[in-house]
């Protein structure tokens, strides 16, 4: 099966570039099936493929292999190869798997666009470029991954281009990302410098022999620059809520599921270097509780859908920070699978109401969908209920696995542990308030307004995740380590931080998790679900100050537009305009003039600058020849 | 004896000049067509040359000698070797592009498509010289036609930048020309006998007050010519006035002369020298990376954009030069290939533009991707090419470069690396006010999209783009060779020690 691992890749590859020619001439629906099938059977490929690592064991460990293409750049050691591990595997079906309900749900969604068929061009590349960077065995082609998926979100970001706030939205995300590549780059540099090489092989295996802590720190450093990045995290998360520009579809695979998880993977994936340093580590998952909490309490004050998911999606990223930065792998990949699960189901569930509502995405003017659209309500129903934590669902076993290793930790990380169940309660109050918003309550619509429910292509895709929403979370329970053996073979070069092993423990955080959950929805109940309209606006008055503050999500936009964004474009105007034309150029047209001047004086030649060019060349010659033989040479 | 394939390349598109003058003038149809023809000849012996050019070795190939002023030394010395050989070839492939891009120019067609054609045997001749004082012809050859399509078939102001551009590099060479003479009279204290050729110029013993001042007085003529920052000014106003194609090859080949150069010339000769210079050229180079690409952010004139981001790719360029190390000189020669495909591409999209709308003012634009998407999308691609996107040429050069540098200058390295966030600034800030949004001016509504024959000047390009981009080796393996007898002479003739790479993992090696 290995042998053709490529395939994986290509097979969306082909369904892009198939699309890119032919695409406009086989028309709607069939592109978009065209797309599907790409996608589709690179995940029937990945999932046959995958079958030795679940029988666990031996066999599992002989089936990791490495698959060599072909020499990329041979000066930087940079090859083309793959990786087939139960880490790659999982991150194949993720993307192919949800990404196939995407793509199907896409084929309703974008029912009518002009450019229906570049749209499915765009999402089979991006699969395919998400592919490469889940398959990489090495930091180079990871890189290729990573910059592709890059490519892919900007223009899919941008898909509807005439639109200004679209366009400006692709590019910000782009830029952004990049700030973050340049950690990455950097990052890139130390490795083969230290290494000399940029296969994952002998850098993984044992970094502790070739590089010690101070390196390993900076190596770690670096690469959380470009996971803050492409994860959205702070400093850098600020692409990612005008990113819902872009058609929901996108939002659901790329914003949410897939590629925003990139972070998260690779800090998973060079595990054994973050382990060198604690420094390193302790900052992924500083860095991920403050964006987690932070961005829990914006989402909090959103008006706009679509919002809403986004800044949950940076929080929710946060989480899976704090899991793989205190070494929680398998807790970070958990719940990497389990949140692109009910992530994808309640962007596409928020697709399905903006469609629904004839492109309505302000929850204000909702309200009483759930009898408009009983599909669409229940299975949002369900995500809702899942990352609020509560169990028997997805979130709840993943959530609460990393806030169990966070409180097992200890020390520092109990702040870390604290801050999660805060956040654990602020997810399910933002969720709870959505949901009764959107479904619940009096209709507040429009007029004109006419809420459907959507057509079958796109209710059935909500259907199976919600379906996996309920039982995904069941690889992975303190009963049942499925999971964790699972992905054993990758991470045999680290510890895995576990949770607690006593029953008493495991049953006393995960109550306390499930209570924060309960607590966050009680109180989206009272408020959004049974208080009156009068009341409501009485008891949101009493936190006017601080809904005011994350409504305008702490004003961050404008700060770095007046902090960063301003004056960079001050001094670059400056440096064009006064630098480079007064100062500069005024110096080269001055000694110009003069030796144009000094060239009149030599009458002889007609055409001025053949003059000048006489006397320089004269001067010139003459001036260096004489130092020359002065020294006798 | 051989062939003289090189010799016939220099002479091919001379002859072909002389063809195109011979041409009837009234038959302006003609011109055109049988000028793209003739340059399609370069391009099938450029090929035959890189096809028969032999991998894995660092030997001059294809060498021609023979005796031209034998009082003074001077011979007709060709030969290629693997830097050389890539830059002949993207010569000879972007000249038929360049031409073929210019059916705007109607007035004098005849004597542009001589002056083009005359333009590639001197750039051919720059790079297979290996007699310096024939180098220097070459070298001085190349400003006349080059000033001439400035100067006649330019826009508003051509005039004052074809003498700029004329006088400015010309004054840089004139210290060159005293150097190579001072060189073949240095040969001649130490060997009896004046000698322009490279090889005897190898032989000499340098002082190394001779070599800083020899270093110099070349090192002005080609940081003149590629520019290196502050010596770029007549750059953007060459590339402003000058005719598509004319910016075409200016930014396609003629700066590669200046990097081609310090590589074929400095480095090697003049090694101890270049080794103390490091500082000052990668000061330059840094600066020049992150000075071009913020001022390209704010240009309002589209052309003078990409000739700015011209002078921060060019300082990538002389970073991995002065980096000296393998992967850093590779990156160099590789990157004087891949910019010159991706920014002369881009300087075939706004000539193409300017066809349509005679204006290079971005804010003229917006939205232009509802009206010409096809446009937009070679456009776009080219951007990403340009702003370093894996899996694209540039890409290549630039990681090739970057890594390599971070092993000798670090801070530099890193300082370079930001020039991969500026880059997307100034491009995708570029495309989002030309080609998104709606249309908002009428001119702008009746604009057509590219044409057959625009499309078959850019599908080579964008081929090539990819194939470099995925395939580097196919490049890297015949740069290879020559860039480490380049390194290899430097460490032999100075104190300069190319750090090894991973030296961490062999010293724990070692250790244990």
């Amino acid at each position: 099966m290995t042998d053709y691992l490529w395939l994986i890749i290509v097979l969306p590859l082909a369904g892009a570039v198939l699309n890119h020619f032919v695409g406009r001439r086989i028309g709607e629906p069939r592109s978009g099936w065209l797309a599907v099938v790409g996608v589709g059977s690179a995940f029937v490929y990945g999932a046959v493929a995958a079958v030795p690592f679940f029988r666990g064991g031996d066999v599992a460990e002989e089936a990791v292999t490495s698959v060599h293409l072909f020499d990329w750049i041979p000066g930087i050691g940079a090859t083309a190869e793959l990786l087939w591990d139960p880490l790659a595997a999982t991150m194949v079906m993720v993307v192919t798997g949800v990404g196939t309900l995407i793509h199907i749900y896409a084929i309703g969604y974008m029912h009518g666009d002009e450019r229906f068929s570049r749209f499915f061009t765009y999402l089979n590349f991006f699969a395919a470029s998400m592919l490469i960077l889940v398959l990489a065995d090495n930091f180079a082609v990871l890189f290729v991954g990573w910059e592709l998926v890059g490519l892919s979100s900007y223009l899919l970001i941008s898909f509807w281009f005439s639109r200004p706030s679209a366009a400006a939205a692709g590019k910000k995300a782009f830029i952004v990302n990049r700030i973050g590549d340049f950690g990455f780059m950097v990052a890139l540099m130390i490795i083969f410098v230290s290494f000399g090489t940029l296969s994952y092989g002998p850098i993984l295996e044992n970094p502790g022999d070739v590089i010690g802590v101070g390196t390993a720190t900076a190596i770690g450093l670096l690469l959380l620059v470009g996971a803050v990045g492409k994860s959205a995290q702070i400093p850098l998360y600020i692409w990612l809520p005008d990113a819902m520009e872009g058609p929901t579809p996108v939002s659901a695979l790329i914003h949410a599921a897939t590629m925003v998880t990139a972070g998260v993977y690779i800090v998973a994936r060079t595990a054994s270097i973050f382990e060198l340093s604690t420094v390193a580590g302790g900052a992924v998952a500083t860095v991920g509780a403050l964006t987690a909490l932070l961005a829990a309490t914006i989402a909090i004050a959103q008006r706009d859908i679509k919002r809403v998911l986004a800044y949950s999606t940076i929080s929710q990223l946060g989480y899976m920070f704090m899991a793989v930065g205190v070494g929680g792998y398998v807790a970070g990949v958990f719940h990497l699978v389990t949140h692109a699960v009910f992530k994808a189901l309640l962007f596409l569930g928020a697709g399905a109401v903006i469609h629904g509502m004839g492109d309505e995405q302000d929850m204000m003017k909702m309200g009483g969908l759930r009898k408009k659209m009983p599909l669409t309500w229940i299975t949002m129903g369900i995500a809702t209920l899942s990352i609020a934590g509560i169990p028997p669902l997805a979130g709840f076993w993943s959530k609460d696995e990393i806030l169990a290793v966070l409180f097992e930790r200890g020390g520092y990380f109990t702040v870390l542990w604290a801050v999660g169940l805060l956040t654990a309660l602020l997810t399910a109050f933002y969720m709870g308030r959505q949901y009764f918003l959107v479904f619940e309550g009096k209709a507040r619509w429009d007029e004109g307004v006419e809420p459907h429910e959507s057509p079958r292509v796109m209710t059935n895709p909500l259907v199976v995740l919600a379906a996996l929403t309920v039982l995904v979370g069941l690889i992975n329970t303190p009963f049942r380590l499925s999971f964790e053996n699972f992905l054993e073979p990758a991470f045999e070069a680290v510890n895995i931080a576990q949770g607690p092993e006593s029953a008493g423990s495991i049953t006393l955080l995960a109550v306390v998790s499930v209570l924060a959950g309960v607590a966050g929805l009680v109180m989206a109940y009272l408020l959004y679900g049974r208080a009156d309209e009068t009341t409501r606006q009485r008891m949101l008055g009493l936190v006017r100050r601080p809904m005011f503050v994350w409504e305008n999500a702490y004003w961050v936009d404008r700060v770095y537009g007046r902090l960063v964004v301003a004056p960079g474009k001050r001094i670059a105007v400056w440096m064009a305009e006064f630098v480079d034309q007064v100062v500069i150029d005024g110096l080269v047209n001055g000694v110009g003039g003069t030796v144009r001047r000094i060239g009149g004086w030599v009458r002889p030649l007609q055409t001025g600058f053949v003059r000048s060019y006489g006397v320089l060349l004269a001067g010139g010659a003459v001036a260096l020849v004489a130092w020359i033989m002065s020294r006798g040479l | 004896m051989d062939f003289p394939i090189l010799t016939v390349l220099i002479l091919l598109p001379a002859a072909a000049a002389v063809i195109v003058m011979l041409l009837p003038e009234e038959r302006q149809e003609l011109h055109l067509p049988v000028g793209v023809a003739l340059s399609l000849a370069p391009v099938a012996l450029g090929g035959l040359l890189f096809y028969q050019f032999e991998r894995g070795t660092s030997e001059f190939q294809f060498v021609e000698r023979a005796s031209w002023i034998p009082q003074l030394g001077i011979g007709w010395i060709l030969g290629v070797d693997g830097i050389s050989v890539l830059l002949i070839v993207l010569t000879t492939i972007l000249v038929p592009i360049a031409l073929a891009a210019s059916t705007s120019i109607t007035d004098r067609s005849r004597l542009f498509i001589a002056m083009t054609l005359l333009l590639e045997a001197g750039l051919i001749g720059v790079f297979v010289a290996l007699d310096l004082f024939l180098f220097f012809v070459f070298f001085e050859v190349i400003l006349v036609p080059m000033a001439f399509i400035i100067g006649i078939w330019g826009s508003e102001n051509r005039v004052y930048a074809a003498v700029k551009f004329f006088i400015y590099t010309a004054s840089g060479s004139a210290l060159m020309l005293a150097g190579i003479i001072a060189l073949a009279f240095i040969h001649r204290s130490q060997f009896g006998v004046l000698s322009f050729a490279y090889s005897d110029m190898l032989a000499l013993d340098l002082s190394l007050t001779t070599q800083r001042w020899l270093f110099g007085a070349f090192a002005l003529a080609f940081a003149i010519k590629v520019p290196i920052f502050p010596l770029h000014t007549w750059l953007p106003d060459a590339h402003v006035q000058a005719p598509t194609a004319g910016s075409v090859l200016l930014a396609g080949v003629l700066l590669k002369m200046g990097t081609y150069g310090f590589l074929r010339f400095n480095l090697p000769l003049f090694s101890q020298a270049t080794v103390d210079f490091v500082p000052v050229m990668a000061v330059l180079a840094v600066v020049g990376i992150i000075y071009g690409a913020a001022v390209a952010i704010v240009q309002h004139d589209l052309k003078r954009l990409v000739a700015y981001s011209s002078v921060s790719h060019l300082g990538f360029i002389v970073l991995g030069i002065f980096a000296l190390t393998e992967q850093g000189l590779q990156g160099g020669v590789v990157q004087m290939v891949n910019h010159g495909l991706t920014t002369g591409a881009l300087f075939l999209l706004v000539g193409m533009l300017y066809d349509r709308r005679h204006t290079k003012e971005i804010s003229e634009f917006g939205g232009l991707a509802n009206t010409m998407p096809i446009f937009a999308g070679v456009f776009l691609f080219m951007a990403f090419a340009s702003i370093g996107l894996p899996g694209l040429n540039g890409f290549v050069g630039e990681f090739l470069i970057l890594i390599g540098s971070y092993s000798t200058l670090p801070v530099y390295a890193i300082l370079a690396a930001s020039g991969v966030i500026l880059a997307a600034i100034y491009l995708l800030w570029a495309y989002e006010r030309v080609f998104t949004g709606p249309v908002t001016k009428d001119e702008n509504r009746a604009v057509r999209d590219l044409g057959a024959r625009e499309i078959a000047i850019l599908a080579p390009l964008v081929a090539l783009i990819i194939l470099l981009g995925v395939y580097p080796k196919i490049a890297l393996d015949v740069i290879e060779p020559s860039t480490q007898a380049v390194l290899d002479r430097v460490e032999a003739t100075s104190d300069f020690e190319v750090p090894a790479v991973g030296r961490v993992a062999e010293l724990a090696r070692s250790g244990e």
